[in-house]
């Protein structure tokens, strides 16, 4: 009997798993592996520091969600030799597969910067992209009532790239509720030379940053971070000085990927776009943040890749071509504050366009606008993702993005 | 895609000005490209447009930032001297290239 090893247990990997196994029922031999016991609700990070979410309300067991007749193995990964079809396991147990999926995410490096793990990591400097940093970024926030808080994201690609943005908008409203605001400077520092890597959406967030006073510095590439005297260096020396510090750290793939040959710099796995096929090892497929893909890192995109990936995935065990192309569908809600969200929709081709999802004229949500309902689907979503999404149940929109309910004017 | 004439030639060009067809640049025109942007070309700024258009030949996507330096061995520092404050954009404009993929 033929052996599929997945490799990662979180929102790609279970999905494909319980989806496969649904597939192919027991004419394979199918195996998860996670070095991690705990299955975080990740979107929900963003809400703890702000008390929104508890941490009750984002942790529950990887096991918990990886259905019946799957074999699950909770161990680190040590190795993937591919030319052998091996994977050695922490515990130095050797698993050979026939076919290998690379669900193994993207996670938050701060080693791979500078001055970032000092002594003021828990104090001055914070991120929101781990449960305890989160935890600890709510005690911080309390305790600030005046002064700088500085927002930044050190580097491309990063899972949930609206994130940052959302944690700006937040805090923005925090501050206000609370009646400090005019005594906190928020101060967004990026890379990228706009809000946003596409014209529309970032002329609409653009205005907003400006309308709420949340200062912009762009084209900032981190260098280092100088913890003693509380400022940011770039690499053409520029500084932005801070009294807070909420970064989001360099994202890597899985460390095990490193010398296999299979990844990029950042140890993303090369891929075609379309059926996340390895570029290098046929029988190897990399799937969610692991892989290295022309569209956002996030949940919404590995779930409508799931679509089109499984069925491929099931025609390559048959030796037959794989015939979908997944076209990059992404869906996102942004927290702008107060209560409301905003929502984007794109894929590969299609940048994030104003309008009505999923019907046209009637929604009930708005893209690239903010409301209500917006903001009360998304912590709506929360329930959905364990019960509907995890376990590969049908969830009620098209996985294929559409134009339908667009404003196509605006497309150049 | 537009067509439009630098220096002595034509060449096609997408909505930001980045040349889309590989074949239509030469060094002459990087020249002119570069003065474009207010950059005299030395031997070091040589060094990154040949490593990126070897690289490209190879993978067909222009190299990130991370990328030239890592693999092409020239320091991101220097990179910030050589083309100032949007590296990534500009080594790609001057080397023929397309912007580099900002991910979404």
């Amino acid at each position: 009997m033929q052996h599929i090893l997945i490799l990662g247990a979180g929102t790609a990997g279970t999905m494909a798993a319980n989806m496969l196994r649904k597939e192919l029922g027991s004419s394979y031999r199918i195996t998860v592996v996670d070095q991690d016991e705990i299955h975080y609700y990740q979107p929900g990070f963003l809400f703890l520091p702000f008390g929104t979410y508890t941490a009750d309300d984002v942790v529950r067991q990887k096991r918990e969600f990886i259905h019946k007749g799957i074999e699950y193995i909770s161990a680190s990964i040590e190795e993937l030799t591919p030319h052998d079809n091996q994977v050695t396991l922490g515990d130095g147990s050797v698993l050979n597969y026939d076919h290998l999926i690379i669900a193994t995410g993207t996670h938050p490096d701060p080693s791979e910067t500078p001055g970032l793990e000092s002594d003021e990591y828990g104090r001055t400097i914070h991120d929101f992209y781990t449960f305890d940093g989160a935890i600890a970024l709510r005690a911080a926030l309390e305790k600030f009532n005046a002064g700088r808080i500085v927002v930044n994201l050190i580097e491309m690609p990063i899972k949930c790239p609206v994130a940052p943005l959302e944690f700006a908008f937040l805090a923005e409203a925090h501050f206000t509720d609370r009646g400090v605001r005019d005594d906190v400077e928020i101060v967004y520092v990026t890379p990228m030379s706009d809000v946003f890597t596409k014209p529309v959406a970032a002329h609409e967030l653009g205005d907003m940053f400006e309308e709420r006073g949340i200062e912009f510095e762009p084209d900032f590439y981190l260098e280092r971070i100088d913890a003693e005297h509380r400022k940011l260096v770039s690499f053409d020396e520029r500084e932005v000085p801070y009294d807070l510090l909420v970064t989001v750290p360099i994202n890597k793939g899985a460390a095990f990927i490193e010398g296999t040959g299979l990844g990029d710099e950042l140890n993303h796995v090369k891929v075609d776009p379309g059926n996340f096929q390895s570029k290098d090892f046929p029988n190897i497929f990399a799937i969610g943040d692991a892989a290295s893909l022309p569209t956002s890192k996030a949940g919404s995109v590995a779930h409508f890749a799931m679509e089109t990936f499984v069925p491929n995935f099931v025609d390559h065990l048959m030796g037959l071509p794989m015939t979908r192309a997944f076209d990059g569908h992404a869906n996102c809600y942004i927290e702008t504050g107060h209560e409301k969200a905003m929502l984007i929709d794109f894929n590969y081709t299609t940048q994030p366009l104003p309008g009505k999802y999923p019907v046209p004229g009637i929604g009930p949500f708005s893209l690239l606008q903010e409301s209500g309902i917006n903001h009360r689907a998304k912590l709506a979503f929360r329930w959905m993702y364990w019960n509907l999404l995890l376990p590969g149940r049908h969830m009620p929109v098209p996985s294929h993005m559409s134009m339908a309910g667009k404003d196509t004017e605006l497309d150049v | 895609m537009t067509r439009i004439a630098i220096a002595d030639r034509e060449v096609s060009i997408d909505t930001e000005g980045f040349m889309t067809e590989y074949d239509e640049w030469d060094e002459a025109l990087a020249e002119t490209l570069a003065a474009n942007i207010g950059i005299e070309l030395t031997p070091e700024h040589w060094k990154v447009i040949n490593y990126l258009r070897s690289d490209y030949a190879v993978n067909n996507e222009t190299p990130t930032l991370r990328r030239v330096t890592t693999k092409g061995g020239i320091p991101t520092k220097e990179l910030f001297v050589l083309f100032p404050k949007k590296p990534a954009r500009k080594m790609a404009y001057v080397a023929g290239l397309p912007k580099p993929v900002g991910c979404i």
